[in-house]
């Protein structure tokens, strides 16, 4: 067997639940995630120029970052002007603002909700916590570098960046989105393991299913 | 004040006392005689709130300082009482018949510091450190950014600056390299 089948293999083998206690094993979803291949040419041109303009932030304040998000939102800066609304559910939503640093109680959250959440999914980096740690670099309890985790298609440096910090994040990332750049939920499927045992690394009681979509 | 100190004092032997304050005072006591003197001074002299209960490592003497801090409404003073505990085997009674809001005091201090509490309700569960493994992070013989390094990926090209040298290489260089100019008002 060349390395090719190895990997063909690996692919093939599914997560058992491990954390889980046996009743529930069977509950939750045991299929890995598969890319997506972009459609024809000019479809895929409008569906992202159409996906640009609609951005819907999930409602989860991660670290002290979050606090951006208020004024963002409310009248003074205003992001429904660029057609960005929050909305409750990771279901629901197609962007996940990570506000500055991630704790691992709050990473754990963060991969579970980052799952759940339906394609095609953006993450944006807040704060120079999630670039390099930031002034908490060497804490015990948050992690530095959160592109080891998740995969991310902006980061905005700053401790704190100021709303008009975001929306000239926001306004970045809905250029590379035109372009087609944004591949975080591919880049999530193909580098799946890798991903997954970072995760596994850090998260020492992983008590949630491995899939959680 | 003065006169309860010395009512306590004939009560029972104290280790030590400071004011700090007017309305700050502070009492070392001996580890046994804890649970007597807070039910005394909860029940008889209006102390009747527990601001707080902290742990203070001294690892060169090989002990945790426990300070329960004490309040009375009526008089507005604060009043902590101070115990030494062994380090190694660290181990306190628990106060939660007292006040039943302690135990959070105690789950984090046994979930930071390592010490037991016997019979607090829900001490064992985490509060923030799901799944620790190493020593209790805020011992001070733990290296949080040896732990740091050894766990999360740092990523490179990392650079401080420190304040002090930042300043005289950028901007007092001239005065830092010829002692002799001075500035005008010297």
């Amino acid at each position: 067997m060349d390395k090719k089948d190895i990997k063909e293999i690996e692919k093939q083998m599914k997560l058992a639940n491990e954390g889980l206690p046996e009743k529930e094993r069977i509950l939750f979803s045991d299929v890995r995630p598969t890319t997506v291949a972009p459609l024809n040419k000019y479809l895929e041109n409008f569906l992202n120029w159409a996906r640009a303009r609609s951005l819907w932030i999930i409602g989860y304040g991660t670290g002290c970052g979050a606090m951006e998000l208020r004024p963002l939102m409310t009248s003074r800066f205003d992001m429904s002007r660029f057609g960005i609304a929050p909305r409750p559910t990771p279901r629901q939503s197609s962007v996940f603002v990570i506000g500055g640093y991630a704790s691992i109680k709050t990473i754990k959250r963060i991969v579970r909700s980052y799952e759940q959440m339906q394609g095609p999914k953006f993450v944006i980096a807040l704060g120079s916590c999630t670039i390099n740690g930031g002034m908490y670099y060497d804490s015990y309890n948050t992690i530095n570098r959160l592109d080891y985790y998740i995969p991310v298609d902006i980061y905005i440096a700053g401790c704190m960046p100021r709303p008009e910090a975001l929306i000239a994040g926001f306004n970045k990332l809905k250029e590379k989105i035109q372009t087609g750049e944004c591949e975080g939920m591919n880049k999530y499927a193909e580098n799946f393991d890798w991903y997954k045992k970072n995760q596994k690394q850090i998260i020492k009681d992983w008590n949630m299913p491995d899939y959680n979509w | 004040m003065e006169y309860l100190l010395n009512k306590i004092k004939k009560m029972i032997k104290f280790e030590a006392s400071i004011k700090q304050r007017d309305d700050l005072y502070f009492i070392t006591v001996k580890k046994e005689q804890l649970e007597l003197i807070l039910s005394y001074l909860r029940d008889n002299e209006g102390f009747t709130h527990l601001a707080f209960l902290q742990a203070v490592d001294y690892l060169e003497d090989n002990k945790f300082q426990l300070t329960y801090m004490l309040y009375n409404y009526d008089i507005k003073v604060n009043l902590g009482i101070k115990v030494y505990i062994d380090r190694e085997k660290a181990e306190m009674v628990s106060i939660h018949k007292f006040w039943a809001h302690s135990w959070q005091y105690q789950r984090e201090l046994h979930e930071m510091y390592g010490i037991n509490f016997p019979g607090s309700p829900r001490v064992e569960e985490s509060f923030v450190l799901e799944g620790w493994e190493e020593i209790p992070p805020m011992r001070r013989d733990f290296n949080t950014l040896e732990y740091s390094i050894k766990t999360y990926y740092q990523r490179p090209g990392r650079s401080t600056n420190d304040p002090a040298k930042y300043m005289k290489e950028k901007m007092y260089k001239k005065y830092a390299e010829s002692p002799k100019i001075r500035r005008d008002n010297d």
